[in-house]
């Protein structure tokens, strides 16, 4: 067993808590003990942990990596007028695209249905299942992990680490330091760098970017990314999670008696002590006090201690327990995910409930579905042409010398598909209108509206003397494409004198 | 009174040696970090009045070594934005307006430079949706005096109407009372003669009267029913649309009074792409021939 430097120097602890468990001697940086009102912050080495969530927690770091890194790359022909990126956020041509989706920036209100979507399914996630955004999916959480990991590669595990800091600075000691942040600032550059992707065509963008001929804001958003990945997940850690980020104070919020969080069953760990082998396991508790959840939590608190702001519910605590029960021959679930009514009823005795069908949930399940189907139907319900007419204000009417009375409109036409179409337009009202179109190629009230554009015109409507209805009269325009009859209107006004 | 400074000791620093009814003043250094930034920005300062306008003088300024000048910036911008637009202003000098309206891209540029000249320059007296009002033309319907083709507004916004210019239209409404050509009768009935035309009742003698009196003297310039001429730019008389106002008052005033509108003549003002552009945008209004 190597000796293990105590990062509070106290003196070394060759004990062990149990046969084949030794005992870290990690400890939490906010002991319910004895805590001051400011305290230094002290670096902590997370120990690597094995187990079910720490296998699930590579798999949703692999996901989610996979698709931020490679989204961009995917392709989507939408013909020649078109880009083929699949995600795009054409900020030059102003529209969104999502696969087949293409979004108009008239139409933004979709991405405010879908935060609300995504703030609901948040809500509705932390009331059932606690802080499972924190602990798997967050982005901090997940870069932070794959920086730790990194540095666990390159220094080795917790015992090696800190033996490592503790050393003088050799020639050997500067050149792992530097290889690992190396590959730190290589992974935060590719983080920026993906991150840009989604802005431009990811193919021509990635060749002007090694050319250096790629736009200066693309080089600042991946220079800016780059400090930010390389300052949050390799050194800022659990600070981001403890101090920055204002989540954890609203997930504390989310959370109720029935959501699931990381519980420490006092009930069964406690009186916790060393165990030799052979011992009765009669009057004490489980927990042979072998700190390992200290030692594996990326937080550096104590789960022991109860509920804490700082657990981020990521379960590598339980991970580490259960690898010590499954040695000292105990059952697993001295740490487990649970609700605190349940830890409540176990304490008693009693069996526990998972109630998921409350009230919380269901509202919040509710009003998902209702914001989903207003914008599915919403969006079902776009219109591959759209129409919008402005009246003149400024005259209001002219009289004309045959004393007949004219109104002047521009008239725009939003064509959303990606070839040219032609459309023609059409008035209908109460009151007899003639139409003309300003600098028209012929009589027939046809314009051309070019891919995916917006095209204005100018319009009059002349109405004889006789058939001025009073002040205001209703017309509504009609577009509607020559060839397949898409069709969109718009109600306005003929105004003339004031009799 | 000034008293011995002491150290405080707790905070280690020395008092001002001043006492107020036993209260002692701790004399506190200033931060070095802030001194030294304010002797930085005093050595700025200096260096800016030096490099850069600094200090007003009676009727100018300093204007600084480095020479910089808004106004220079200024010029220069517009003078860049002049040649980014050099492509269709070229082009629009050397077509004709008949090329210009018939070129679907000349022709947004046009009306869209037009409405801009129009705003700066004409909307003065015409109104910024070219309403006009009385006594200024409303370009927007299709009553001309001096006819709405593209080459005629062209022209008229060149040499302008009465305008001192050697080449200006210029058209003459005698003032028939006033120069004693009529009598306030004559007067009275060629304006009761002149509505008529136009469908309104009045007194049958009167507009006999007045039907002579047209004849006489008004059908030389506005034709014999009235209609009006482009070459002499007299108005169309029943169509209902008038400069002045088209009640029997004013009617009878403009007559007695006469009338001699002017429109300022642009050539020389505004460049020769810019006058094209204005025509182009008036013709444009609705009420173009």
């Amino acid at each position: 067993m190597d000796t293990m430097a105590d990062i509070t120097g106290a003196s070394m602890n060759r004990a062990a808590a149990a046969a084949g468990v030794e005992r870290s001697t990690a400890e939490p940086v906010n002991k319910s003990a004895a805590r001051s009102l400011y305290a230094k912050r002290l670096r902590i080495h997370p120990k690597a942990a094995h187990g079910v969530f720490r296998r699930l927690k590579w798999a949703i770091m692999a996901v989610t990596l996979a698709i931020y890194y490679l989204t961009p790359w995917i392709r989507w022909d939408r013909g020649p007028n078109a880009p083929d990126q699949a995600v795009l956020i054409d900020f030059p041509a102003r529209r969104f695209y999502f696969f087949f989706i293409e979004i108009w920036p008239q139409e933004v209100y979709y991405l405010t249905g879908l935060l609300i979507i995504a703030a609901l399914a948040l809500f509705l996630a932390t009331s059932l299942f606690g802080r499972v955004w924190c602990g798997y999916m967050c982005p901090q959480t997940v870069w932070t992990d794959l920086f730790i990991a990194v540095e666990r590669l390159l220094e080795g595990d917790r015992a090696a680490r800190i033996r490592g800091d503790a050393m003088p600075w050799t020639v050997g000691k500067i050149a792992r330091k530097a290889v690992k942040h190396a590959a730190w600032l290589v992974i935060a550059v590719l983080t920026g760098g993906a991150w840009v992707f989604y802005f431009a065509d990811a193919p021509g963008l990635l060749a002007d970017l090694v050319r250096f001929q790629a736009p200066a804001i693309a080089y600042m958003a991946i220079g800016g990314l780059t400090f930010t990945t390389y300052m949050l997940g390799g050194h800022a850690r659990e600070q981001v999670c403890t101090y920055m980020c204002p989540w954890p104070r609203i997930q504390a919020a989310m959370l109720d008696d029935e959501s699931l969080v990381v519980t420490y069953r006092e009930f069964r760990g406690e009186p916790r002590g060393a165990h030799r082998k052979g011992d009765s396991w009669e009057g004490r508790g489980d927990c042979v006090d072998c700190n390992q959840c200290v030692a594996v939590c990326p937080m550096g608190i104590d789960i022991r201690d109860g509920q804490q702001l700082e657990c981020i519910t990521c379960a590598l605590c339980i991970d580490a327990c259960n690898g010590v029960m499954d040695r000292v021959g105990r059952p697993r679930g001295l740490i487990a995910y649970d609700t605190l009514t349940n830890l409540q009823r176990r304490t008693t005795g009693q069996p526990p409930r998972f109630r998921l069908a409350r009230l919380r949930p269901v509202v919040y399940a509710v009003l998902i579905a209702v914001v989903g189907a207003v914008m599915l139907a919403a969006f079902s319900s776009r219109g591959s042409v759209e129409l919008s007419v402005l009246r003149d204000r400024n005259p209001l009417f002219v009289t004309l010398s045959d004393g007949s009375v004219r109104n002047g409109y521009t008239i725009k036409i939003i064509n959303k598909r990606h070839q040219g179409r032609d459309f023609r337009l059409t008035v209908s009202g109460s009151v007899p209108a003639q139409l003309s179109i300003l600098a028209a190629a012929d009589e027939t009230a046809t314009v051309t509206v070019g891919p995916d554009r917006l095209a204005s015109f100018r319009v009059f409507l002349t109405v004889p003397a006789a058939d001025v209805r009073g002040e205001s009269a209703q017309v509504t325009f009609v577009v509607s494409d020559t060839a397949s009859g898409d069709q969109a209107v718009y109600d306005s006004v003929f105004r003339g004198p004031s009799k | 009174m000034a008293q011995g400074r002491e150290v405080d000791q707790s905070s280690g620093t020395e008092t001002t040696g001043h006492e107020w009814d036993g209260i002692k003043e701790l004399n506190t250094p200033l931060p070095r970090w802030w001194l030294w930034t304010w002797y930085a920005t005093i050595l700025w300062a200096v260096g800016y009045w030096i490099l850069m306008p600094a200090w007003p003088l009676v009727s100018s300024y300093t204007t600084g070594l480095l020479g910089h000048s808004q106004r220079a910036v200024v010029a220069q911008s517009l003078a860049e934005a002049k040649q980014a637009q050099i492509g269709y202003t070229s082009r629009i000098v050397d077509a004709s307006l008949a090329e210009i309206e018939a070129d679907p891209a000349l022709l947004e540029f046009a009306l869209a430079g037009g409405r801009s000249a129009f705003a700066v320059n004409c909307s003065q007296c015409h109104g910024l949706g070219a309403q006009g009002g009385p006594g200024y033309a409303n370009l927007n319907d299709d009553d001309w005096l001096w006819g709405g083709t593209l080459d005629d507004i062209a022209q008229t916004i060149r040499f302008g109407i009465r305008s001192g210019h050697d080449e200006a239209r210029v058209g003459d409404m005698p003032a028939f009372l006033r120069d004693g050509i009529l009598d306030q009768a004559q007067v009275e009935d060629v304006v009761t003669y002149m509505l008529s035309l136009s469908g309104e009742a009045g007194d049958a003698e009167a507009i006999a009267r007045g039907a002579d009196v047209f004849a006489e003297q008004c059908t030389a310039c506005h034709q014999e029913d009235g209609v009006g001429s482009h070459e002499l730019g007299a108005p169309n008389l029943i169509d209902g649309i008038w400069l002045y106002g088209g009640d029997r008052d004013t009617l009878i005033q403009t007559v007695a009074g006469g009338r001699a509108g002017a429109m300022p003549a642009w050539i020389g003002r505004l460049d020769a792409a810019a006058i094209k552009q204005l025509a182009v945008y008036v013709h444009a209004l609705g009420g173009g021939e």
